[in-house]
């Protein structure tokens, strides 16, 4: 065989086994089909996924071409860990043993879709909800979202003379979710493959709901280059930005440290939707970090 | 054999003989004695189901599509502000062709907020994909149960059903009710075969986002599958007819003294019974065409039966602000006879006999107009 039948052949066999396929219509630099592949991949072709109406809907399922190599349902913005619930309780009563994944953005997990999310934890269903948080509504232009960190442009937190970008910090959705009972709670990078598909596994493992918080550099609307994507969300990790813990069955643990934390500037300044901060202000998000992680390694090995 | 019990109940028994996989359910009155007796099966072992306490009639509708969606039966109720709140998920299941069937105890929108009858609910949905059967009475909603499954699940419709009640003079009222047999409505309605379902052996994705180069035949599809409808429900009544032996005329309406009458009245629901009952007291010359689906429309049926009448009243419990009364207003659009269009009993108000009375009467002047009725504004 040619070299070139050789190269096709690899390639059909490679198509096969990711269960999100190529040619999707993400952004050039764009995370989700990283974290959305890293999920399936590791869970398997026995997986059902309900996502929300967001970038992921967008790029992965436009009439009549699609992305998903496994089952997955869309309905609406808000209600995807409803859409979830339902889908496991007809598998429980069908007797499957499937996973049930429910995808959703910032905007339909920290906002709008927060109830359902709660409802669905408070339920205990067995369905492991992952959000892909690219602190903004980016699907519908850059707009501000609970999730948005402190002093972030975006189109609804502009940069006027008065106001100075958002005003406030993000919701710490993964705590909340621990304190509702969630059996397994857990932050990931992309920058840090072994780590998140760990816990996508131990995740796997476990009966009832549970909860990955995924940062999700987004070049459009953080304004980076679309090659520096992994750079971006490794700076997040290495400044202390973005907390890397899991929280199994209440048991809080870090599961990465830097051994040195960067300043909070390297990461800030090369994303232009921070590019007004002030001195002041990027202090103000220094010592926020600073808080955050004496908070954080207060928890450590605390069942919350 | 006939039994007493309140319609709630009935409807209860009526699904839990057809057997949902999944109910996903959140209370508001007057729907609350339906889901109530649901759960109270579910807890006794009776209805092998899982029953979910949701947090939201939004979450509600989404947990049954979800179910649903993986080849089972998913059932849930509601009424009014719940009703409203399922709204944007209610054109998604109509949209992804899932034949979910739903009762909705028929309670008026807020404000000012209320919780007694009318259609302000149902009527605002009815644009959107869902077929939409109105009850007379407590055998009716049994009947129309047990034919709604076969109805929304035939391949040519796959279309979801709202099943109406009038709240409260339906849902809360006992009635002596013929309940067939479970076996009998088993073997009517049949196994649920979804063309597509989640199935990680078979995998589909359901829900995809459309652009204007194909959105259009979506719809036009789901138009198509509500005119099919019609044929389904008029051969499913039929064969309900031959099995089970109750007449619910050809499915999409019922007459009523229309024969050799000059004048009709138009309506749907419990208030059917009043209307009869002053009819069969002193009254020949009206007959009532009652309407069992109000979507998809009788059109052709509606053009039929006021065929040779001198004039045709519509009565509805429900007002179109700033138009006038909406099934008025639909009926106008087919029929060639002078129609008067009343609006009365919102929110639960009575209508009497003397409304009736008066109702006719003004029918027979044969004009088109349109009138309150029962109004206590000076």
């Amino acid at each position: 065989m040619d070299r070139v039948k050789i190269e096709v052949m690899h390639m059909n066999e490679r198509y096969e086994k990711l269960l999100f396929k190529p040619g999707h219509t993400a952004c050039a630099g764009c995370p989700i089909p990283i974290i959305v592949r890293t999920v399936l991949n590791t869970l398997g072709k026995n997986t059902i996924v309900a996502f929300g109406t967001s970038c992921l809907e967008i790029i992965s399922s436009q009439y009549p071409y699609n992305a998903w190599g496994v089952p997955a349902m869309h309905s609406a913005f808000e209600n995807t860990a409803a859409i979830a619930s339902g889908i496991e309780a007809a598998q429980k009563k069908l007797g499957n043993k499937v996973n049930v994944v429910a995808f959703a953005g910032d905007g339909g997990t920290f906002d709008i879709g927060l109830q359902a999310l709660s409802g669905m934890v408070d339920r205990g269903h067995n369905v492991l909800y992952v959000v892909y948080d690219n602190e903004s509504y980016a699907n519908t232009g850059i707009q501000r979202s609970s999730a948005t960190p402190f002093g972030a442009w975006t189109t609804t937190s502009p940069v006027g003379k008065k106001i100075h970008g958002n005003k406030t910090f993000k919701k710490p959705l993964a705590l909340m979710m621990a304190a509702q009972g969630a059996k397994y709670v857990a932050t990931a990078s992309i920058s840090n493959l072994p780590d998140f598909k760990r816990k996508v596994q131990r995740a796997a493992e476990i009966e009832g709901p549970k909860f990955i918080h995924v940062l999700n550099p987004c070049p459009t609307g953080w304004k980076f280059d679309s090659s520096l994507t992994v750079d971006v969300a490794k700076l997040s990790v290495e400044t202390g930005l973005w907390v890397l813990f899991e929280i199994d069955h209440g048991k809080f643990r870090i599961t990465y440290k830097p051994k040195e934390f960067k300043p909070v500037r390297d990461y800030l300044m090369l994303q232009r939707r921070f590019k007004h901060l002030t001195d002041e202000e990027i202090n103000k998000i220094q010592e926020r970090v600073k808080e955050d992680w004496s908070m954080y390694e207060g928890l450590e090995g605390v069942k919350i | 054999m006939k039994k007493v019990v309140e319609i709630s109940h009935a409807i209860a028994e009526v699904v839990s003989k057809v057997g949902p996989k999944v109910i996903a359910a959140y209370p508001i009155t007057p729907q609350t004695h339906i889901v109530e007796r649901l759960s109270e099966l579910v807890a006794n072992g009776e209805l092998d189901a899982e029953y979910l306490n949701v947090e939201s009639e939004h979450s509600a509708m989404s947990a049954t599509m979800g179910a649903q969606a993986c080849g089972v039966r998913a059932y849930t109720a509601t009424a009014s502000q719940g009703l409203a709140l399922m709204h944007e998920v209610l054109s998604v299941v109509a949209g992804e062709r899932l034949p979910v069937v739903i009762h909705v105890a028929n309670r008026t929108l807020s404000a000012p907020l209320t919780i007694w009858n009318d259609w302000s609910d149902s009527f605002p949905e009815r644009d959107n994909g869902w077929l939409q059967f109105y009850a007379e009475n407590g055998q009716d909603v049994v009947d129309t149960t047990i034919m709604a499954y076969r109805i929304a699940e035939n391949h040519n419709v796959l279309l979801p059903v709202m099943i109406n009640i009038d709240g409260f003079i339906l849902s809360h009222v006992y009635e002596p009710i013929d309940m067939p047999d479970t076996k009998d409505v088993k073997d009517f309605v049949g196994e649920y075969n979804p063309i597509v379902k989640l199935d990680v052996n078979d995998v589909h994705t359901i829900g995809e986002y459309a652009t204007p180069d194909n959105f259009q035949e979506f719809k036009e599809e789901q138009w198509n599958a509500m005119m099919a409808a019609k044929d389904v429900i008029k051969s499913v009544t039929a064969e309900f007819k031959e099995k089970f032996g109750r007449d619910h005329g050809d499915g999409l309406v019922e007459t009523y003294n229309l024969d050799g009458a000059k004048h009709a009245i138009i309506t749907m629901g419990s208030i059917v019974g009043t209307f009869k009952h002053f009819i069969d007291q002193e009254v020949d010359d009206v007959g009532i065409i009652k309407i069992r689906s109000f979507r998809p429309f009788p059109r052709e049926e509606l053009i039929e039966l006021t065929k040779g009448l001198e004039s045709v009243g519509v009565f509805e419990k429900v007002i179109s602000l700033g138009l006038g009364g909406p099934l008025a207003h639909e009926v106008r659009s087919v029929v060639k006879t002078p129609v008067m269009s009343f609006v009365g009993g919102l929110s639960g108000r009575d209508v009497t006999l003397n409304d009736v009375s008066h109702i006719f009467d003004k029918i027979r002047e044969k004009k088109s107009g349109f009138e309150w009725i029962g109004s206590k504004l000076k």
